[in-house]
């Protein structure tokens, strides 16, 4: 096979697109699930994700007539490819070790790609609700950016006297460290955790999308298969970021063997961790979210820089 | 391109996730700040007060029980206390009794209703389910009792039409207990949340200055400080006869509203507990015969605030007029003392905070077009003012003005 179309065959089928959108859609059914059951539900069927995205791409797509057209449909196309992109490179990174240096800083980039194309769109769509969903989720993106990138810095302080020189910036180095066996570790963990909900845009941080405010607000106006799109995308997020934390975090996905189920027990932590802070909390107002973010986590990440600096610094691996 | 200059408008409604029911508010925003709001009613209305005018007395309660799924048994109890208050008809201890057991069971029922919506108005989904899984055992006590989950019609002119058997009397206590540990939970865990607090406190506050001049009734008004209770103020069914407290805080925010209703379910549980033990024995209802011509007034306590029925007789078998005021119908106006800049997240909270009941407060307006009122109140009263004006001139009435009187 040459090498363009081996390439094609990463991207569309193995580990890129059906490999993700299927792991997706199981774990979009995971979060339904046990949502359900916390909730005293039945919850429903296994390949209900499926049938849901089937049954809106069969749909007539409606195009608000003030919309700009070409922007309003390119979104969600946008957000998959970035989201695509980003579980393409993780699983690579996993999988065939073709890892390459700054591949944490390009992660970081193609996970704000989604919230871009959402804002993109929705801005695009000429409605009062997405405009204000539109807003909230720029506000919202502001906010969880900045404790993402100080979480990743604190990663990358604490492997740094563990990596060969160079590497500092390579994921593959990076997921060989459990950095969250340590107090600056755990913090920025637990950070990062909250922006991945807020990324995911579940509760507490589904105010752009809050129903009961500004009814779906960012997608309000998609419908059929653009919306089928955007599902598909949230659904390959639900693999992407839980993923991307488990590797700068928890100490990276194995192959094979124990290894590989401990990965899978650790994806599958994360995951269990998101659903329980979904369905524990109210929704936050959105200003009450940016100082949440900026102060409380701000802090916190700050104190959690200074922490590995210093055990960095003296070689005390537990700060 | 249009030059119009559009005022940034989020509409709530006429269909929106927030409340599945057909309500219309217009929120004029700046950002995130509401800065006006106006409501718009009148999408699903049924004309209850003229369909009453085609029914027999007896029909009615079945009838007025349906206005509103929840307060099914309110509506019905200010019909027949009309009623009863102009035919001089007596109503046996056992019925007062039984319908204030029915009264406060659904009181019950509606609040923690209540207080699942407000989970998930702001989002917290595992509230609404749990708290309408808790609510679920009173339905069933009620379906047993009078053959109904809602709309139970258990009213009649004289007395009740089911009576509570004696072999009910230890379920009933038994889910009391129950239910008594799931409100002081979730009681517990609506004032411990530091997150509930965040998003209810200081949220959509009506002072007690403003909740007087809105004349607001029910949780609303207890809400803000303001001690009204029809149960209290004028003590109908058995109500006089019990031991109970009116619940009152005096914030006036979403907070207090739900502190409110959280422990007036807990007096709701005494209550019934009291009157299944002081239950007299006795028929359920007395014989009418006919109904005399005259007007009569009754009102009760429903779980959204004082719900008023008046009834006008000729001495036929029909009324000739049923004047129906929900509570909602007052409640929904104090929107613009609570809701003007404030968030929109916390507007929407705030709206629903006063439990509105569209069904309750529908009335009419005239529509023309997709989107023009034609005929407004302003317009209905001077169309209705030339009307009486007309027919005081056919029959040679003598000219009276406003002033005059």
């Amino acid at each position: 096979m040459s090498s363009a179309l081996s390439n094609l065959f990463w991207i569309l089928i193995f580990p890129g697109f059906l490999f993700t959108v299927v792991l997706g859609l199981a774990a979009s059914w995971i979060v339904r699930k046990v949502s359900a059951l916390v909730q005293w539900r039945v919850g429903p069927p296994f390949a209900q994700p499926l049938y849901d995205i089937m049954k809106l791409m069969g749909k007539e797509i409606l195009l608000p007539q003030e919309a700009q057209r070409h922007v309003f449909i390119a979104a969600p196309l946008v957000g998959l490819a970035g989201v695509l992109l980003l579980s393409t490179m993780l699983w690579r990174i996993t999988i065939a070790e073709t890892a390459f240096v700054g591949d944490i800083i390009v992660a970081i980039y193609l996970m704000v790609l989604p919230s871009l194309a959402l804002i993109l769109g929705s801005s695009a769509s000429a409605s009062p609700h997405a405009a204000i969903g539109t807003s909230r989720e720029m506000k919202l993106v502001l906010g969880y950016e900045l404790p993402l990138v100080l979480a990743f810095v604190v990663v990358i302080i604490k492997t740094a006297g563990h990596v060969e020189p160079g590497q500092q910036l390579s994921l593959a180095a990076i997921s060989e460290h459990a950095t969250v066996l340590s107090v600056s570790g755990m913090l920025a963990f637990l950070a990062s955790l909250l922006c991945v909900q807020a990324k995911l845009g579940f509760v507490p941080f589904d105010i752009a999308e809050s129903e009961t405010e500004v009814a779906s607000g960012v997608i309000i106006e998609y419908s059929g298969a653009l919306l089928a799109v955007w599902k598909l995308m949230h659904a390959m997020m639900l693999v992407a970021l839980p993923l991307f934390l488990v590797m700068v975090f928890l100490g990276g996905f194995g192959t094979a063997g124990w290894p590989l189920v401990a990965g899978i027990g650790k994806y599958v932590l994360v995951l269990v961790l998101i659903i329980l802070i979904k369905n524990t909390n109210p929704r936050m107002r959105i200003d009450q979210a940016m100082r949440f973010f900026w102060f409380y986590c701000g802090i916190a990440l700050a104190v959690a820089v200074i922490l590995a600096t210093i055990g960095n610094y003296y070689g005390i691996s537990w700060l | 391109m249009k030059e119009t200059v559009r005022k940034p408008v989020l509409a709530v409604g006429p269909f929106h996730p927030l409340q599945e029911e057909m309500e219309f508010f217009q929120l004029t925003v700046d950002g995130e700040i509401v800065t006006d709001i106006d409501v718009r009613i009148s999408y699903n209305h049924r004309g209850m007060e003229g369909i009453a005018e085609t029914m027999q007395y007896d029909q009615i309660p079945f009838l007025v029980s349906r206005i509103c799924g929840i307060c099914s048994a309110s509506h019905p109890l200010a019909y027949v206390q009309a009623v009863e208050d102009f035919a001089g008809i007596t109503p046996p201890d056992r019925a007062r009794y039984v319908r204030t057991i029915i009264n406060e069971l659904e009181r019950i029922h509606s609040h923690v209703l209540w207080v699942g919506l407000a989970g998930h108005f702001i989002g917290y989904d595992t509230v609404f389910m749990w708290a309408w899984k808790y609510r679920e055992p009173v339905l069933d006590l009620l379906e047993k009792i009078t053959g109904n989950r809602n709309n139970y019609g258990n009213v009649r002119v004289g007395g009740c039409r089911e009576d509570i058997p004696d072999e009910l009397k230890p379920e009933i206590l038994r889910e009391m207990d129950k239910i008594e540990k799931k409100v002081d939970m979730l009681t517990k865990a609506v004032l411990d949340d530091p997150i509930l607090h965040a998003r209810l406190k200081g949220v959509g506050t009506l002072t007690k200055k403003d909740g007087i001049a809105y004349a607001v009734t029910g949780p609303t008004a207890r809400g803000s400080g303001i001690k009204v209770d029809v149960r209290h103020d004028d003590p109908y069914a058995a109500y006089g006869e019990l031991d109970w407290k009116v619940i009152t805080q005096e914030q006036g925010d979403v907070f207090a509203k739900a502190v409110v209703r959280l422990l007036e379910t807990s007096e709701c549980i005494k209550m019934v507990r009291e009157a299944l033990k002081k239950l007299p024995g006795g028929p359920i209802a007395v014989e009418v015969k006919e109904i005399p011509p005259g007007e009569g007034c009754g009102h009760a306590e429903a779980p959204r605030g004082e719900t008023f029925h008046y009834v006008r007789s000729d001495g036929g078998n029909r009324p000739v007029r049923h004047k129906m005021r929900a509570p909602s119908y007052v409640n929904v106006p104090s929107f613009r003392a609570s809701c003007i800049g404030q968030h929109i997240a916390d507007v929407t909270l705030t709206l629903a905070a006063v439990d509105p009941c569209y069904s309750c407060t529908e009335r009419l307006a005239v529509v023309d077009s997709h989107n023009s009122v034609i005929h407004d109140y302003d317009s209905l009263l001077r169309l209705s003012r030339e009307k009486t004006a007309r027919l005081k001139k056919e029959i040679g009435a003598p000219e009276m003005r406003l002033e005059d009187i």
